[in-house]
């Protein structure tokens, strides 16, 4: 029997799941993966949560909970630190594995490797390689898995560079619609965005409306880092970089008609980012900006209309 | 040019201090009123933390009233705290004023850097007076973390109320004025003989309270709600984790000598959190332990809404409380607290402490 690996279907799952689940898989485990999200994950997991924690935390104690459930033998919950030299994550992924295991009760096993590249580059390696040694007792197939995991990951992220959101990718969706009428920048947190519960399927409602949606995830890193770089100072977090650069970069030569701004509740960097970004494109009055926030108390029919009503002023700006 | 500086606690006077010591024009800040909350919400990100909108309140009061230059902190993250300045200038500038911003960041072993940065201010000194001055400030600071810590010592014995908070601010007074370190030397003495002077009750048992939490909220009496005060005049001992002075010397002092400092929060907190989470939430985790081994009858974790750091904590105290046996109670405070509901249930916090302390004593001598 395979050992069976529990992944929660939320938070960095779309940014890093064909990586791990190639890594998990090629060391003969078996992965399982929570289910879509629904109204009762959701419920448990803001009933496991402290009350101030975001929207993702919740979620993401919620599908913990469901994979416990399920009966896993382990789930994995990585100790995200930092991706990349001089900046880091959000606080919440520095402290995840904690809230997972006090918040959730009878858990089993956790996988909490730690990944820190700015500050414990060597030890992230070893820490990766003891990770694989719990699966099989020779260190070159860790190797090997590891490098199939980085071969998978490149290949989703090319994936994601022709267009198509993480979902579209991962659910083996179309993507795009036929005929786009305008290009919409949609930028926030990926895991947001991209569960269709929690964003009551913003992406789907905005393609109906007739948009071309373009996320962060669809630009060459390099135009992100030339759009980060408009900033007097560098962001220290990832994904706020991300959308700082993404924003900034569609800003200047994206060609977009509208942008719409998706932040959790209480979200400590986008309070910030968001801001800015919000400043940046009213100084230069040329692309409008929808912002919506979500929480588990969001009404669905409140953001459909909000929604059905920018993309409306957008099709009316073109017809001008 | 005229400088000013966002207020947190008495760093402000300190500050005071240093910038008039360096031969600047100082205009500061207000006092924090309502007014400066209401206006520093208004013009502030409405996810923001608590801190960053007090700190618009000051800036636009203080650049209303003829400042052009802001002396500001900064940091490298993961808290929002290192990314305040940022947006803190771009909402200024939108809103009309001319200014310019020194962001002083944590110089993470590169002190040469933080002197490059300070030397638009340092211009008008000479080296000597320069340092001779940080000294000062250094031994300032200092003494009115003593002083301070003392005061919350002598607030719950005191036989009428607010008489130590009186003697305390007419020494903090002496202390922002002395202009060597020997008159500052003079003035912490008397100023602590003076705290023991206040009348005191006759003895008894008091209880003991840590307080921990972010370090802005828990400096700055306005943003606590003066919760010290609070609980001082209740005949309850305060003793709060995070002193300025404390932060600096590991922060600016031993960091950039690549030494590591409280290692011993660390290792308490390492079987309930064994990694830094950003802000304080760490050390929030790690003195909760440490009072509990020392006995104190509760922990207070003071929080802004939506700080992550410290949401983290908040996750893992509960745990913290039901495995070292110690009352824990998280207050996450921003514009919308209001005293009478907070004092309600500071009030009832330690009537809780009180009766499960009599509660113990009773079951231990055996009479019930």
């Amino acid at each position: 029997m395979p050992l069976k690996i529990g992944i929660p279907r939320a938070l960095l799952y779309y940014h890093y799941y064909p990586a791990w689940k190639t890594f998990f898989e090629t060391l003969g485990a078996e992965v399982v993966l929570s289910a879509q999200t629904t109204k009762s994950i959701l419920d448990t997991g803001v009933r496991l949560a402290v009350d101030e924690a975001c929207l993702p935390v919740k979620l993401y104690l919620g599908h913990l909970a469901d994979l416990r459930d399920k009966g896993v033998d382990f789930v994995f919950v990585p100790r995200m630190v930092s991706v990349e030299k001089k900046r880091y994550l959000c606080p919440k992924f520095l402290g995840l594995p904690e809230m997972a295991r006090f918040g959730v009760g009878d858990l089993p096993g956790l996988l909490d490797t730690e990944i820190n590249v700015h500050q414990k580059y060597r030890e992230t390696r070893s820490n990766i390689h003891a990770l694989g040694r719990r699966f099989t007792r020779a260190p070159w197939r860790v190797s090997h898995a590891l490098r199939e995991a980085k071969k998978a990951q490149a290949a989703y992220e090319t994936a994601l560079r022709s267009g198509r959101t993480p979902r579209d990718v991962l659910d083996g969706q179309a993507g795009q619609s036929k005929d786009p009428k305008i290009r919409v920048a949609l930028l926030g947190h990926s895991y947001n965005l991209n569960d269709p519960f929690i964003s009551m399927n913003l992406i789907e409602r905005l393609r109906e409306q007739g948009a071309q949606v373009i996320t962060s995830e669809m630009l060459r890193p390099q135009d992100i880092c030339r759009g980060a770089a408009c900033l007097q100072k560098d962001i220290f977090w990832t994904l706020g970089k991300d959308l700082m650069g993404a924003a900034f970069h569609l800003l200047d030569n994206g060609g977009i008609d509208g942008l719409v701004l998706v932040a959790s509740f209480g979200c400590g960097p986008d309070s910030l980012l968001c801001e800015l970004v919000e400043r940046a494109y009213r100084r230069d009055r040329r692309v409008p900006v929808l912002f919506l926030t979500l929480d588990e108390h969001t009404g669905e029919a409140g953001i459909v209309t909000r929604v059905e009503a920018f993309c409306d002023m957008l099709l009316w700006r073109r017809a001008i | 040019m005229k400088v000013t500086y966002p207020h947190m606690g008495s760093l402000s006077l300190a500050m005071h201090g240093l910038l008039s010591g360096l031969a600047l024009e100082v205009i500061p800040p207000p006092p924090i009123t309502r007014k400066t909350i209401d206006l520093g919400v208004l013009h502030s990100p409405e996810f923001a933390c608590f801190p960053l909108k007090v700190n618009m309140g000051n800036f636009i009061e203080a650049l209303s009233a003829g400042a052009d230059t802001i002396v500001m902190a900064g940091g490298t993250g993961p808290c929002r705290f290192g990314y305040y300045a940022e947006v803190q200038r771009e909402i200024l500038k939108d809103l009309g004023f001319d200014f310019q911003m020194i962001v002083l960041e944590p110089p993470q072993g590169q002190a040469d850097l933080l002197l490059e940065r300070l030397k638009p201010l340092c211009a008008r000194v000479s080296r000597r007076k320069l340092a001779s001055l940080l000294f000062l400030t250094w031994r300032r600071i200092k003494a009115m973390d003593r002083l301070h810590a003392r005061l919350l010592q002598v607030r719950a014995h005191e036989a009428e109320q607010g008489s130590a908070t009186r003697a305390y601010e007419q020494v903090l007074a002496r202390l922002a004025e002395a202009r060597s370190v020997r008159e500052l030397e003079l003035a912490l003495r008397e100023g602590l003989a003076a705290l023991e002077a206040v009348p005191a009750r006759p003895p008894g048992e008091t209880l003991k309270i840590g307080l921990v939490g972010e370090i802005y909220m828990l400096l700055e009496p306005y943003a606590n709600l003066q919760v010290e005060k609070v609980l001082g005049e209740m005949g309850v001992t305060v003793e709060r984790s995070i002193y300025i002075s404390a932060w600096i010397m590991e922060h600016l002092v031993l960091s950039s000598l690549r030494l590591k400092g409280s290692r011993q929060v660390k290792k308490a907190a390492a079987p309930y959190l064994n990694h830094f989470v950003g802000g304080h939430g760490w050390e929030s985790v790690g003195e909760t332990v440490l009072y509990a081994r020392r006995g104190f009858d509760g922990v207070i974790h003071i929080l802004p809404f939506t700080c992550t750091p410290e949401i983290v904590a908040q996750s893992i105290l509960p745990v913290v409380s039901a495995a070292t046996g110690i009352p824990v109670i998280s207050f996450s405070l921003d514009e919308q607290s209001g005293e009478a509901g907070f004092i309600t249930r500071l009030e009832a916090f330690v009537d809780l402490l009180r009766q499960r302390r009599s509660g113990r004593k009773i079951y231990a001598s055996g009479q019930r």
